[in-house]
């Protein structure tokens, strides 16, 4: 076997580097090399197909159930009736998903190996990590806007049996279902940066469990003061406050909800970009 | 240093071969090579690294390690496992980071290259690879992140024989085609400096040929190979130029003919009816003189010549007076065992053999080739 066809101009050290080498020349190339590993494994595909099939699945069943006893319901559970909020219920079981995606994103580049030949090919480990970010954003808004969009019109479809549907020219209800979809997608950043920090995927995913699911539910035990104080401030209920019209009890603004939110994600990155670059890969 | 590489232990009737000092001579480079270098860029050092030291924990993998990889040919980087070779070939890309010391290549920390790939190709483990994505997809990722043209994957699924199994997830691959698709990796960005962990592992012989054949043409074209191994038979058909590290330290360095010479396996080989007076005026004039099963005195110390010659002087009568040159396999083997040996910090002695991976190693090693 020959090897002289392979050869280009100049092998010996002979360094014919691309012309883009700024730090942005160097993201922007790494943003497509995260853009074709994204998409060329399946469990993308599956985990944004179940995002998008639980969010618009359940606020059909959802809907559907609530129609049937409505007329059966008392008159305080139907005056606080938010139909925009109720149709976007969907996101809490889509957003495991969405999260756990998040996480493989990096635990299976540790799980495989492939971290290495990651950052072989780019050492600027803060590089790496910021299009990993920048690339799984983009694409978990658009499905995840596809699925609270979905699953509003869906709900309204179903409340128009009883005239309760919302129109998404209300006010603040095209706030509150793009809020739906950035959701989603803040969920997934937060995973990715576990994922970052965890490294294993296990691990990593069962701190995610336990900060969006668990921490309210414990919290809840807390004596009547305390636990609504401190829950709202968890990434769950915070961010609940972005997708709900109507303030359940204790939440945040929908304002201060998306500060708060958007914080968690941002400093499991930091912290994941940190440990990133300090570790041995 | 509590072991015995300055004194000869006593020779074993099986063991052929007598342990002597080990010559650490690293100026005898220059002098190294036993083909011409194709590209001689004097005084340019590919891949250099000066006093590097690896601790994870209380472990040292490695010690203060300064090796320097020359230009245009092929380096074959030996040692048992254990010895370091992976740690200190994922220092060089910059995956760990060195405890304390420095490692530069083409001058540079790899961390302050910009799409390396185009200088610098790497195989560390063959399945640094997602095994969901297919072969084909991996190397396009890896292209995109270094700017390299799309052609070009094709281009080395072709080089390495994956053609044909472009489309199919590398979880399905064997171990040898595994490692294929790493060497193509390896080779996505045409680069100058290739780095191979055991590259040959987990291949059938047809595989290992290849890759043989593959090193020895990339390094006429002029690349600068830095492959690690255990074979010491594959390093002695690939390599013009050897590093050798033992729990974590450089032993020797040198062409193979180098790390031969330095090994004191080598010895002359003399049967006589007479032992009993030759063997004393070996012995008076500097040689240590030993006797194998068949009677036969294996002296080392002197060269052939010199054993005739004193033979002739006390009218000794010889029947055979032949040299026997050490294999690079025995000559590993010594260099290896020795730095089992001076790094156990245990009582010598009593104490059990210090660690199995560094006396194992080298010895089977050895089996193999025989």
């Amino acid at each position: 076997m020959t090897v002289t066809d392979v050869t280009t101009e100049s092998p010996s050290g002979g360094v014919t580097p691309p012309a883009h080498h700024g730090l942005v020349g160097v993201f922007l190339a790494e943003c497509r090399a995260e853009w074709v590993k994204l998409r060329t494994v399946r469990s993308t595909m599956w985990s944004l197909a179940v995002t998008v099939l639980i969010t618009v699945g359940l606020a059909a069943l959802f809907s559907v159930a609530r129609m049937s006893r409505w007329d059966r319901q008392p008159l305080a559970q139907r005056l606080l009736f938010d139909p925009t909020g109720f149709s976007l219920n969907g996101i809490f079981l889509a957003q495991l998903a969405v999260g756990v995606l998040g996480v493989l994103v990096m635990s299976s580049e540790y799980a495989t190996g492939q971290i290495r030949a990651t950052f072989g090919a780019v050492p600027q480990r803060g590089v790496v990590l910021l299009a990993k970010v920048v690339v799984f954003f983009l694409v978990t808004l658009v499905v995840g806007e596809v699925a609270s969009f979905s699953a509003f019109f869906v709900g309204q479809a179903i409340f128009a049996s009883k005239n309760l549907q919302a129109s998404i020219g209300d006010p603040g209800v095209l706030r509150a279902v793009l809020g739906g979809g950035f959701y989603l997608a803040v969920i997934g950043i937060f995973g990715l940066g576990l994922g970052a920090i965890v490294r294993r995927t296990a691990g990593a995913i069962a701190v995610l469990v336990a900060f969006v699911l668990i921490l309210p539910i414990i919290v809840g035990f807390l004596p009547s003061p305390w636990g609504d104080d401190i829950s709202k401030y968890l990434p769950g209920p915070a961010g609940n406050a972005l997708f709900h019209l109507r303030a359940q009890t204790a939440s945040l603004s929908p304002r201060v909800g998306l500060v708060v939110f958007c914080a968690y994600a941002v400093a499991a990155i930091m912290a994941g970009w940190v440990l990133v670059r300090r570790r041995d890969a | 240093m509590n072991g015995s590489t300055g004194s000869n232990p006593p020779l074993t009737l099986e063991g052929p071969y007598c342990i002597g000092p080990i010559g650490l001579d690293r100026s005898a480079r220059s002098g190294g090579g036993d083909r011409p270098e194709t590209h001689p860029r004097k005084g340019v050092l590919v891949i250099e690294t000066v006093e590097v030291t690896k601790r994870y924990g209380e472990t040292l993998a490695v010690d203060r390690l300064t090796l320097s990889v020359p230009p245009g040919r092929v380096t074959g980087f030996l040692g048992p496992n254990g010895a370091g070779k992976s740690t200190t070939m994922r220092m060089m890309i910059g995956l760990d980071a060195p405890t304390s010391g420095s490692v530069r290549i083409n001058g540079r920390r790899y961390g302050d290259l910009r799409y390396p790939l185009h200088e610098v190709g790497a195989l560390l483990e063959a399945k640094a690879i997602h095994p969901g994505r297919t072969a084909r997809n991996h190397l396009r990722w890896l292209a995109e992140s270094n700017r390299i043209d799309r052609r070009r994957v094709d281009e080395v699924l072709e080089l390495v024989g994956l053609g044909g199994v472009a489309r199919r997830r590398a979880g399905g691959f064997s171990l040898g085609m595994g490692q294929r698709l790493g060497i193509a990796a390896a080779l996505l960005g045409d680069p100058g400096v290739l780095l191979l962990d055991e590259p040959v592992n987990g291949l059938d012989p047809e595989g290992i040929l290849w890759v043989r054949n593959l090193l020895r043409s990339l390094s006429a074209e002029g690349r600068t190979i830095f492959v690690s191994s255990h074979l010491m038979s594959e390093m002695a058909l690939t390599a013009d130029y050897l590093v050798v590290i033992g729990r974590g330290r450089l032993i020797a360095e040198g062409s193979v003919a180098e790390v031969i010479a330095s090994s004191s396996g080598n010895h002359v080989l003399v049967r006589t009816p007479d032992a009993s007076t030759l063997a004393p005026l070996l012995t008076e004039a500097g040689g240590e003189v030993t006797v194998d099963r068949d009677g036969a005195l294996l002296v080392t110390g002197l060269d052939c010549p010199r054993v005739g010659d004193l033979a002739a002087a006390g009218r000794v009568t010889l029947h055979e007076l032949s040299p026997r040159l050490a294999s690079l396999e025995d000559a590993f083997m010594e260099l290896t065992r020795d730095s089992g040996e001076f790094s156990n910090t245990g009582p010598p002695a009593s104490a059990p053999p210090p660690s199995p991976l560094a006396r194992s190693a080298p010895v089977a090693t050895g089996e193999q080739a025989r």
